[in-house]
Formats: structure tokens, C-alpha cells, sequence
């Protein structure tokens, strides 16, 4: 807890923070048990052989190459070898449980930005500096910065990433224990950097289901994201309704998670940075059996912004071929919705009605 | 300049061969250079160490109470800059190097002593820029200038500072190439490889770092300037770049520095630790070769720096493999420093007592390293003050003991004149006290995850952090005693003689200080290295 004054060793309050520590500890048993060999040898060998004035030294240079000295020149690079091989093979296998998120864990988004963490829950709960969730579940955190690197650390739960500028990382644990833990900036970030702090408060599940009913006035972020998907008039080309059949630009449900064949022969998968991408450089992949003609949309949405966005496209991958709450079919509605066909200029014109800058 | 205490007319040699600030800024002598390098590195030293006082008062309280986060930042940020471009990187080799790789091999000079004299004018250039930068205000990026926060969002001089840096890398390619060159093609009659000292050997293996390494800092730096001053996108994705690429090309260069900076100090402890035990070092092949293994895979860790930026889960493993291969020949230097010891003749000298401090302290920063190799652990204290400690223990601990015990080892050499060895001693373990107390705590400040560079901190960490400034203040006193017994050995030192410690390498064949031309008769080799059959062991302890 963050209460006490004076501690040795941090908390340990997440499913990965015991694994951490054992090959810690196993760590610092091999570096004692070796550095006390290296100061006793030496100190040994020091009093043993000081010198005495008038005795000549009694081992010749040539003893060095005798097969003992080969011996033992083999031995303690050997040794040394095998148990740094036992540390690689130990502190990989604890990275890749690490790095990758269990298929059911809950989604929430981080946004951090000088000097502030901003955190945005799917039901729609926003908060900042302060990170609510319910133990023993696994959450993994989807995160972008606005500006500079930074880096969300909780030490609590032995875990932290990178967050960088224009691409998504992702960082998951599973609380184990209910209480307040520090959230740290760990990636220099300028003038406030030791200010990027914050709690993460873990709950129990009754007490989490309370506090995120409260928040969740603006409605979830799908939801919020449907609304911003409506503002910018992208239905007017991405006919999200299976019914609708294909539009000017790629069909988006069940795109998020899935294969996509590219114009050059290549394919992506579709996950968070291919969905950024696509909206803010369009140009950069095109889908195989469409044109390049989507205008950028960099400038006139923010990075909160676009998380709403790829909560939507997610909703819509998640109920695939049945009637899904974000109700699609609203796109065709719009006013500026073309006829058949693919009058290809004329739409690009029509969808960007602010002022876009040219993508570089 | 010392000729006061001695009546008969004193023995022309380099110090004394010419007078006045001409013969001393236009010289070619590398002796001559390596004091010139000698002055203004501990010049640095003192400005960098005066930063880190700051830093450590400043952090006894967790609020920020003595200094605003900006003035802290760009504190550390000078520390950084200061102690590894303008200290860290050229002492050893510029100073002992440079006097000593001529001596050692039995040459008159490097192969390019106008080239020499450049470098140091190059270095002192770069060290101007950086003082300019100091003066007028500062930059707050950090010594390792990570984009974008150094090309778009911070307020520093940081292309002056980057200038700097970049200016300075010149100095140390300079100094590279006339090593290799020198080492190549120098070697006095029956000097062969197999036959050079081992601080030659390590020389020789940093010079390769250097010349290899140093241009892709330079043009990394090239490109960082040219993003902040003309906005050319590479790293900024606000201009198309990728921030991540600059890591990648930071380290490539800042990695293999750190061997940079304790390779030489590697080649120190041997020559020390043969000495004081008036012994061949054991394994003399093999600790030969560990330092150029050393320098071919140094260069191939530098992505066990990006364990959680976004670096791929395979190109991690590759990296922290590597890392731990590349740690063995640090462990087998260890291991035949302790064996070398075994039957020798053992004499507890004030260089030995660094030397042996040395081997201490490197023994923990190198396993420290280990922890950091690992990547599932690596996640958790990568960017905290674990990382910070583990640094310090190999560049205070390892590089700079390491030179502490050269400068007392060669004093006689380059002087002609002994200082005191108590005083010596005294302060050597005033030092090795002081630094532990510093260091040790950090290490357990950062696993429970004090991040590094933080200008103010939880309450939790307090204790910690008032062991550690408390310790710095011991270390710092530690460094000031030898100021005083080494400027007062100049005038009062007993006079060494050519070869006071009883030491084989050719560097003590010609007296002390040596004449300009070094040896007064080219020496031709004819005994294997460290070979102390017939040597004269004098008793000093």
C-alpha cells in the first residue's frame, strides 16, 4: 500500500509479480554466491601469498598453458554459460507470458500525454491518473501517446510498456490483490515527468460493477465512437451493414481481428495500428479490389478520439452477421450518401467537407 | 618544472624539454597531449561530479524543494552529457593510452602525432560547445536525447548539445585510428602480438569500438539535428518518422561506448594486478581475447535496451541472448584476475588496493547486468534506479576505479615523483565505502520501482535516497584527498626512479619522467611479457 513509510520490497499484487520475483531472488542467490568466491578467493590469496622480501616467486609464466590452467579456463567459462543459459530460458518464458494478453481479457484504453495519464473504460467511465479495476481479472491496457514517449509502470504488479506517439502498445496483468498502487511514468518525458503519477485502485467485483455504473453517463465507447463515425461521414463510403453489401470503401464488420488482402499482393492483420492507419494515412495500405481515393482524417480526430473510432470497428467485428446494437444501418441514411457505383472523386470530395491537410 | 630539489643538472626529458605555453599547445609529443587530455578531462570530471552533488542533495527529500523540475532535469541531463562524452569516453585512452601505448611498445610516438594534437583541439572544441550550452541555459533531454521529446517538445539548446556530442566523436575516431595504426605497424624488434601487454591488447580492441562505432552516433545525431532545426521527419511520427528508430541507432552506438569506457580499465587491472603480483596474469590468451570478443559482440546487445519499446518478442530474445554471451568474457577476465593472484607475490599497494576494489565492484555491476538480460525482468526494472546502480557499478565502480588505479599505478611514470601511499590507500577506501553506500541502495530503490530521472518521489523511497546522497558525500571526499597528495607529490614526492614497483613492461625501461623520444635506444624485445625471473621485486606496502 502506498501508506507506508519505510519498505524494503515492493508489494506483490499481480498473477505475473510471484514469477517475477522468484527469478529475482534466484538472481541474486547466483550474483551473492559468485561475488563472495571472487572477495574470499581474493582476500585469501592476498594474505596467503603476500610478498616477502627476498623470496623469489615460485610460479614460473609457462604454468599458465599447462593442461590444468586449460582446465580450468574451460571450466569457468562453461559453468558461467550454463547458468546464464538457465536465466535467458527463465526470463524469456516469464517476457511471453507477459506479452501476450489472454484472450479474455477485459479492454481498457490509456492515453498518456504530458504529464497526464488519460484512461477511457469500453462502458464509457473516463478517468485520469487513476486506474479502477475489479481483482482478479485480466485487463489489458491499449495505449498511445499524444506527444512524447512515456511509459505506464505499475512496480506493484512487475509490469510496464512503452507508449509511443502514433502506433499502439499493450500491457496486461491480472490484480491479485485489492488496494492502491502507484502507477509510474517510467519513460523520461520532460519538465514534469516525475508528476505522471497515479493510482491504480483494484476493487472487488461488487464494489468495480457500483463505481463503473456511475461513470458510464456518456454511454459506452462504441457507442461513442458510432456517433463520431456518423459525424465524420464515414458510413458514406464503409457500409458497415452486411445488407448494405459493399460500398465505396471496405465492408467493416468482423474487420477488426482479421486478415486483410492488400492491393499489392500482401495482407495485414487488422488490429488497432492498421485501423489508426488506415484513417489517418489511407494511402500507406490499400484493400485488394478498391481504389486510393479516402481522404486522410489527421488533424480532425484526437487520439481519445480514434479509440472511440476502433471501439466501434470492433463492436462491428464482434457481432458479425446478426443484428448488432451499434445498428449500422443509420449510415445509409445520410444525406450525402451517393447512388451506386464508384463515382470516385465526387465522394472523396463529399466525405471531406472540412479542410484536410495532404497526407505526406 | 620540478628541477628545484635536485642540484646536478637534471636529466632532459619531456616535461622539461621545452618551456612556455607555445611548446605545450603545439606539440606533438604524446606525453605532452595526454597531459593536456589529463588537465582538461579532470576538469570535466570535476564539473560533471559537481552536478551530481546537486542531484544527490536535491533527491535526500522526496518534494522538490531545492530545485524546479526544469533546473533538475537539465541537471542530470549535464551529468550525463558531461561525465560519459567529455570524461568517461576519453580518459583512459586519452591520457593513459596516449602516454603509455608509445611506451609500452617501444616506439618514439604514435604513428600520427599531428593527428594526436587534433584530437584533442577536436575534443576541446566539442567541450567548448558544451560548456556554451551549460552557460546559457541548458537542455533537458537527457544524455540520451530520446525523440520526439528532443526534437519537437523540448526547449533546451539541444542541437548545440548534440553538436557537442558529435564534435567530441570526432576526437575519439581520431584517437582510434592512430592506435590501430600505431599498434599495427610500431611494435619495436620482436615485439609481437603475443608478446603485448594487456592494456595494449585492450586498447587495441576499444579502438576498434571506436572507430566503428562513433560514426553511427554521429550521423544519428545528424539526423536528430536535422529533424529539430529543418523538421525532416525520421523519428517524429508527427513527420512521418518512427521514435523507436532512433533507440535503435542511439545504441548501436551507446552500448558498445560502455566498453568503450571499461575495456581500457580492463587493460589497466591487468597490467596491476601482474604487477603487484609479479606475475604473468593467468590466462594471458585468454583474457587477450575476452576483450576483443568483447568488442565484436558489444555490438550486437543493443536491443536489450528496447525489452518494452515495442520491440518484437523474437528480436528481444535474439538481443538477450547475445547479452548473456557477451558477458562471459567479462567473467572469464574475473575469474584469471583472481587466479593470477594464486602463488604470486602478493603486494597491497595503493594501485592494487584500486585494482582489487575494481574487480569488487565490476563483479556486481557485470551480474547486475545479468538481471537485465533477462527479459521478463528486465520489464519490471528497466527505467528505475536498479538500472541506474547497475550503470554506476560498472562506469564509477569499473571504468573510473579502473583509471584511479592507472593514474596512481603510472604517477611515478609521468611524473618521476612517488605521492604518499597511505593518503592513497586511505582514500581508495574511502572511495570503495563511499560508493557502495551510494550505489547499493539504489539497487533495491529500483526494484521497488523508484523510476529513474525523477525529480520528486513518494515518501517510501526517502530512507534510501539519504543513504545514498550520504554516501556521495563520502565518495566525493574520497576523489578530493588524491587531488591534494598527487599536487603535493609535484614538488615534495620522494623521485621515483625508472622502475619503482619492479614492473617488466618496456614503458619502465627508460627513466621517469621518460625523454621526449621515449627510450634513449630503440629496445629490441627478446623475453615473453611479464616475465619476472630475473626481476628486482622492491617491498613496498
Amino acid at each position: 500500500m502506498q501508506a507506508k513509510s519505510f519498505q524494503l520490497f515492493p508489494e506483490a499484487a499481480s498473477s505475473i509479480a510471484g514469477q517475477v520475483d522468484a527469478l529475482y531472488a534466484f538472481m541474486v542467490l547466483i550474483s551473492a554466491f559468485f561475488s563472495l568466491i571472487i572477495a574470499f578467493l581474493i582476500i585469501f590469496f592476498a594474505i596467503k601469498y603476500r610478498h616477502r622480501p627476498g623470496i623469489k616467486p615460485t610460479f614460473k609464466p609457462a604454468d599458465d598453458h599447462s593442461i590444468g590452467g586449460m582446465v580450468l579456463e574451460i571450466v569457468w567459462t562453461a559453468i558461467p554459460l550454463a547458468i546464464s543459459m538457465v536465466m535467458f530460458v527463465w526470463g524469456v518464458s516469464i517476457y511471453f507470458t507477459e506479452s501476450r494478453p489472454p484472450a479474455d481479457s477485459m479492454e481498457i484504453y490509456v492515453t498518456g500525454k504530458q504529464w497526464m495519464w488519460k484512461v477511457q473504460h469500453m462502458e464509457g467511465a473516463r478517468e485520469i491518473n487513476e486506474l479502477h479495476i475489479p481483482i482478479n481479472r485480466n485487463i489489458k491496457l491499449t495505449m498511445t501517446s499524444e506527444d512524447v514517449l512515456h511509459d505506464f509502470f505499475i512496480p506493484a504488479f512487475r509490469t510496464k510498456a512503452d507508449v509511443l506517439p502514433g502506433k499502439y502498445t499493450t500491457e496486461w496483468f491480472r490484480p491479485t490483490q485489492t488496494g492502491a498502487f502507484h502507477i509510474f511514468c517510467a519513460e523520461y518525458c520532460g519538465t514534469k515527468h516525475s508528476g505522471m503519477i497515479g493510482t491504480v485502485y483494484v476493487m472487488n467485483e461488487a464494489d468495480y460493477t457500483v463505481w463503473l455504473a456511475a461513470g458510464s453517463g456518456e454511454g459506452s465507447m462504441a457507442e461513442q465512437g458510432q456517433s463520431l463515425f456518423n459525424q465524420l461521414g464515414c458510413g458514406n463510403c464503409h457500409y458497415s451493414n452486411v445488407n448494405n453489401g459493399i460500398g465505396r470503401g471496405p465492408n467493416l464488420n468482423g474487420l477488426y481481428g482479421s486478415k486483410v488482402d492488400l492491393k499489392d499482393g500482401t495482407s495485414v492483420k487488422a488490429d488497432e495500428s492498421y485501423i489508426r492507419e488506415s484513417v489517418l494515412n489511407p494511402q500507406a495500405k490499400i484493400v485488394a479490389g478498391f481504389d486510393d481515393y479516402m481522404p486522410t482524417f489527421k488533424g480532425q480526430i484526437s487520439d481519445e478520439g480514434m479509440l472511440k473510432l476502433i471501439a466501434y470497428v470492433k463492436s462491428l467485428g464482434l457481432t458479425y452477421g446478426a443484428p448488432n446494437t451499434a445498428t449500422p444501418g443509420t449510415v445509409s441514411t445520410s444525406a450525402t450518401a451517393p447512388t451506386a457505383g464508384r463515382p470516385a472523386a465526387k465522394a472523396a470530395t463529399s466525405v471531406s467537407a472540412t479542410p484536410v491537410a495532404g497526407n505526406k | 618544472m620540478i628541477a628545484a630539489s635536485a642540484p646536478v643538472k637534471e636529466q632532459k626529458n619531456y616535461l622539461n624539454a621545452e618551456n612556455g605555453l607555445k611548446s605545450w599547445l603545439l606539440t606533438q609529443d604524446h606525453k605532452r597531449i595526454a597531459i593536456l587530455y589529463l588537465l582538461s578531462v579532470t576538469v570535466f570530471f570535476i564539473v560533471g561530479g559537481l552536478f551530481a552533488a546537486l542531484i544527490r542533495l536535491e533527491l535526500t527529500t522526496p518534494a522538490g524543494d531545492m530545485l524546479d523540475s526544469n533546473t533538475y532535469n537539465k541537471v542530470f541531463t549535464a551529468h550525463g552529457v558531461v561525465m560519459i562524452f567529455f570524461f568517461l569516453i576519453p580518459s583512459i585512452p586519452a591520457i593513459l593510452g596516449n602516454f603509455l601505448l608509445p611506451l609500452m611498445i617501444g616506439a618514439k610516438d604514435l604513428a600520427f602525432p599531428r593527428i594526436n594534437l587534433l584530437s584533442w583541439y577536436v575534443y576541446m572544441l566539442g567541450g567548448t560547445l558544451g560548456v556554451i550550452v551549460l552557460a546559457t541555459g541548458g537542455v533537458d533531454t537527457g544524455w540520451t536525447f530520446y525523440t520526439p521529446l528532443s526534437t519537437t517538445y523540448s526547449n533546451g539548446y539541444v542541437v548545440l548539445t548534440a553538436m557537442a556530442a558529435f564534435v567530441a566523436g570526432f576526437s575519439s575516431i581520431l584517437t582510434g585510428l592512430n592506435f590501430i595504426v600505431t599498434v599495427h605497424r610500431m611494435r619495436a624488434p620482436g615485439l609481437t602480438w603475443f608478446r603485448l601487454p594487456l592494456f595494449v591488447w585492450a586498447h587495441y580492441a576499444t579502438s576498434v569500438i571506436m572507430i566503428l562505432g562513433t560514426p553511427v552516433i554521429a550521423v544519428t545525431l545528424f539526423m536528430l539535428m536535422l529533424e529539430r532545426g529543418l523538421h525532416i521527419g525520421f523519428f517524429d511520427p508527427a513527420y512521418g518518422g518512427d521514435p523507436v528508430l532512433f533507440q535503435h541507432l542511439f545504441w548501436f552506438y551507446s552500448h558498445p561506448a560502455v566498453y568503450i569506457m571499461i575495456l581500457p580499465s580492463m587493460g589497466v587491472i591487468s597490467e596491476v594486478m601482474s604487477t603487484f603480483c609479479t606475475k604473468k596474469p593467468f590466462g594471458y590468451t585468454f583474457i587477450a581475447f575476452s576483450s576483443v570478443a568483447i568488442a565484436v559482440f558489444g555490438f550486437l546487445v543493443w536491443g536489450h535496451h528496447l525489452f518494452v519499446s515495442s520491440q518484437s518478442a523474437y528480436a528481444g530474445m535474439v538481443f538477450s541472448i547475445l547479452t548473456y554471451i557477451v558477458a562471459i568474457p567479462s567473467a572469464i577476465k574475473v575469474f584469471n584476475w583472481a587466479a593470477t593472484m594464486y602463488k604470486g607475490q602478493v603486494r597491497l599497494t595503493a594501485p592494487m588496493l584500486y585494482a582489487i576494489g575494481f574487480i569488487g565492484l565490476f563483479t556486481v555491476g557485470g551480474l547486475t547486468g545479468l538481471f537485465l538480460a533477462a527479459m521478463g525482468l528486465d520489464v519490471h526494472v528497466t527505467d528505475t534506479y536498479f538500472v541506474v546502480a547497475h550503470f554506476h557499478y560498472v562506469m564509477v565502480g569499473g571504468a573510473i576505479m579502473g583509471y584511479m588505479a592507472g593514474i596512481h599505478y603510472w604517477w611515478p611514470k609521468i611524473t618521476g615523483r612517488m605521492y604518499n601511499q597511505l593518503w592513497a590507500k586511505v582514500s581508495c577506501c574511502l572511495v570503495f565505502i563511499g560508493f557502495n553506500l551510494t550505489f547499493f541502495p539504489q539497487f533495491v530503490l529500483g526494484y521497488m520501482g523508484m523510476p529513474r530521472r525523477y525529480h520528486v518521489y513518494p515518501a517510501e523511497f526517502q530512507v534510501l535516497n539519504v543513504l545514498s546522497s550520504g554516501g556521495a558525500a563520502i565518495l566525493g571526499l574520497g576523489y578530493l584527498i588524491p587531488a591534494v597528495y598527487f599536487l603535493w607529490s609535484l614538488k615534495y614526492g620522494a623521485p621515483a626512479g625508472d622502475n619503482p614497483w619492479g614492473a617488466t613492461t618496456l614503458e619502465w625501461q627508460t627513466s621517469s619522467p621518460p625523454p621526449t623520444t621515449n627510450f634513449e635506444v630503440t629496445p629490441v624485445v627478446t623475453t615473453e611479457v611479464y616475465d619476472y625471473t630475473n626481476a628486482e621485486v622492491p617491498h613496498i606496502v
